[in-house]
């Protein structure tokens, strides 16, 4: 063995150890919270690198039944109205300002895409008091309304840098078709756009799905928790019964996993194109 | 006049979302400022103009400044480790044979980005649990039990342990955006690279790090700016405690408007946010308008 050889086959071993230390740093943790929701609250305060006795399903059920379903259910309603609501908000704008011609085109998408580099921190103390006034403040709505507003900039920006490389003779061959803008847009457009648009679903569910500040300030004393105000609730309620607390956690937390494991390709392409391309 | 009626009806594609976003995001925001300037109790609804004295407090307060140090103490660490650790690492990955793997490779780093940083909160809060915690126990197994601490119970180790959690949730994240930075490096010139003689470590410096640094710019100022709007997982793991040492500008707003009921102050320190957000998206902006890499 060569002398370079040698020493790229150690250089090899250590990076992989390397690699191979990182997987269990974070796998390990996510292991021990599954793990832990089959456990019993007391085997909790044992050995905590033992595996469950008797690999209960209790917590999980008892997760289940202390508010987890009510969570999950309104979680899922904002993450689908929301996410419906966003990308088609978006793709029609997308739609006007590169496939129609609308007056101060420049303006208008400088306005929408300027929402991007605003942080909802900012405009959280005018939205309480503008959402009392509307008498929507602790409702799905507000929710609904807000995820949409504060994702419609990013949605748009990504649809619309995919919308702009279509070329010029799709719009042609629709107008000698006879077809409307209406049209075109809903058969022609919108298909094409397809990659694009799963890759913005995917992205909004997880924001939707994850968020924390909104959902905290603007339903926390409602019954219409999401997920993760949800969990925090468990936590004040049930703080000692840990294993309830990890069952939850895991029910929050395995629809966005499954989800990226299916969706990987889209959400890498969105979220590549998203960081200023 | 027909034409102009013609071309504003298309006006109506982009209504809905001008008006989401005129009324959601911009007006908000341009009320905040207003709402700065005023003694204002949220419950009563009692207000009062008081000019610039909300700002005057900002600045003779500790606990805005502690705020702002932990913010760039975020930020800072931030960019080690999910920039130019991410950077490394993605190096790493991108140089194991077999594309299966690298695969494998990114997509187990990034899991901890796609689960919220309210579960990835909480799991830290019982992974740093002084009692049935996973990193005491680990030390004491590994014959370190004398390092074993209430990591977040006090104010020495609270607020490092709190940006470690967010290390761990978000390093995947920006390692997956490096590698397909290099991956969308030609082959070509590596080979050349090769053929010139250039071994890994020179191929990494004159070859790698030169040909992503857009992406390198793109994610220290999103990575800056992030750090300026953490929020989720303080108010999860410490919720700004213990006295107030992990208080960072977004909970210390919070607390300030909606626990100690004082809206205009929370307004002042939201400008601050602003402020600082909207320079360093200014500079993105100006990052990503830069001649892109040539190849």
């Amino acid at each position: 063995m060569t002398r370079v050889g040698f020493l790229g086959a150690i250089a090899r071993v250590f990076m992989w150890a390397f690699l191979l230390a990182l997987v269990v740093v974070v796998v390990y943790p996510l292991l021990w919270m599954v793990l832990n929701g089959f456990k019993s609250n007391a085997e909790l305060f044992g050995d905590p690198f033992a595996l469950p006795v008797d690999w209960s399903l209790d917590s999980y059920r008892k997760a289940w039944n202390r508010g987890v379903s009510d969570y999950l259910t309104t979680s899922v309603l904002v993450t689908v109205t929301s996410t419906v609501a966003t990308v088609l908000v978006s793709a029609w704008a997308a739609y006007g300002l590169t496939r129609v011609a609308i007056p101060l085109n420049k303006t208008i998408t400088g306005l929408i895409l300027g929402g991007l580099m605003l942080a909802p921190t900012v405009a959280l103390v005018p939205l309480v008091k503008m959402f009392q006034a509307m008498g929507l403040y602790n409702s799905f709505w507000a929710l609904l309304i807000l995820y949409t507003a504060f994702r419609v900039p990013f949605t748009t920006f990504l649809i619309r840098a995919y919308m702009i490389d279509l070329p010029r003779e799709v719009d042609e061959a629709a107008e000698v078709d006879g077809a409307g803008r209406w049209t075109a847009f809903w058969r022609i457009i919108l298909p094409m756009c397809k990659p694009i648009i799963i890759s913005t679903v995917m992205l909004h569910v997880l924001f939707a799905w994850n968020e924390y500040l909104f959902a905290m300030v603007f339903t926390s004393g409602s019954g219409v928790q999401t997920l993760p105000v949800g969990l925090m609730s468990l936590m004040s309620k049930h703080g000692t019964d840990f294993s309830v607390v990890f069952a939850g956690m895991v029910i929050a937390a395995a629809p966005v996993v499954l989800l990226f494991f299916l969706g990987q390709r889209y959400i890498v392409k969105g979220l590549a194109d998203g960081i200023g391309k | 006049m027909r034409t102009v009626l013609r071309r504003s009806l298309g006006l109506a594609w982009v209504l809905p979302a001008l008006v989401l976003v005129g009324v959601f995001v911009y007006l908000p925001l341009a009320q905040n400022f207003g709402f700065s300037t005023l003694e204002w109790d949220i419950y009563s609804g009692a207000q009062q103009y008081v000019g610039l004295d909300n700002y005057r407090k900002l600045v003779d307060d500790p606990v805005f400044w502690g705020s702002f140090g932990n913010n760039v103490l975020y930020a800072v660490l931030s960019i080690v480790f999910q920039v130019f650790g991410a950077l490394l690492l993605a190096v790493l990955i991108e140089s194991v044979r077999g594309e299966r793997w690298r695969r494998a490779l990114r997509a187990v780093y990034f899991v901890p980005s796609a689960i919220s940083l309210t579960v990835a909160g909480l799991l830290f809060y019982f992974v740093y649990e002084p009692n049935l915690g996973l990193l005491n126990n680990a030390l004491e197994a590994a014959g370190l039990g004398g390092l074993a601490q209430p990591w977040l119970g006090q104010e020495s180790t609270a607020m490092h342990a709190v940006i470690a959690m967010s290390q761990w949730q978000g390093f995947g994240y920006s390692t997956l955006l490096f590698a397909v930075a290099i991956q969308r490096i030609p082959g070509e010139i590596y080979g050349a690279a090769a053929i010139d003689g250039a071994g890994p470590v020179r191929r990494l410096i004159h070859v790698t790090i030169p040909l992503v640094r857009e992406m390198t710019g793109l994610m220290t100022v999103v990575t800056i700016s992030g750090a300026f709007q953490v929020f989720n997982e303080v108010m999860v793991m410490t919720s700004g405690g213990p006295d107030n040492s992990t208080q960072v500008l977004g909970t210390w707003l919070y607390r300030s408007g909606f626990v100690r009921n004082d809206f205009g102050y929370a307004a002042a320190i939201a400008t601050v946010i602003f402020v600082v957000t909207l320079a360093l998206a200014l500079a993105q902006l100006w990052v990503a308008r830069r001649r892109k890499v040539d190849w």
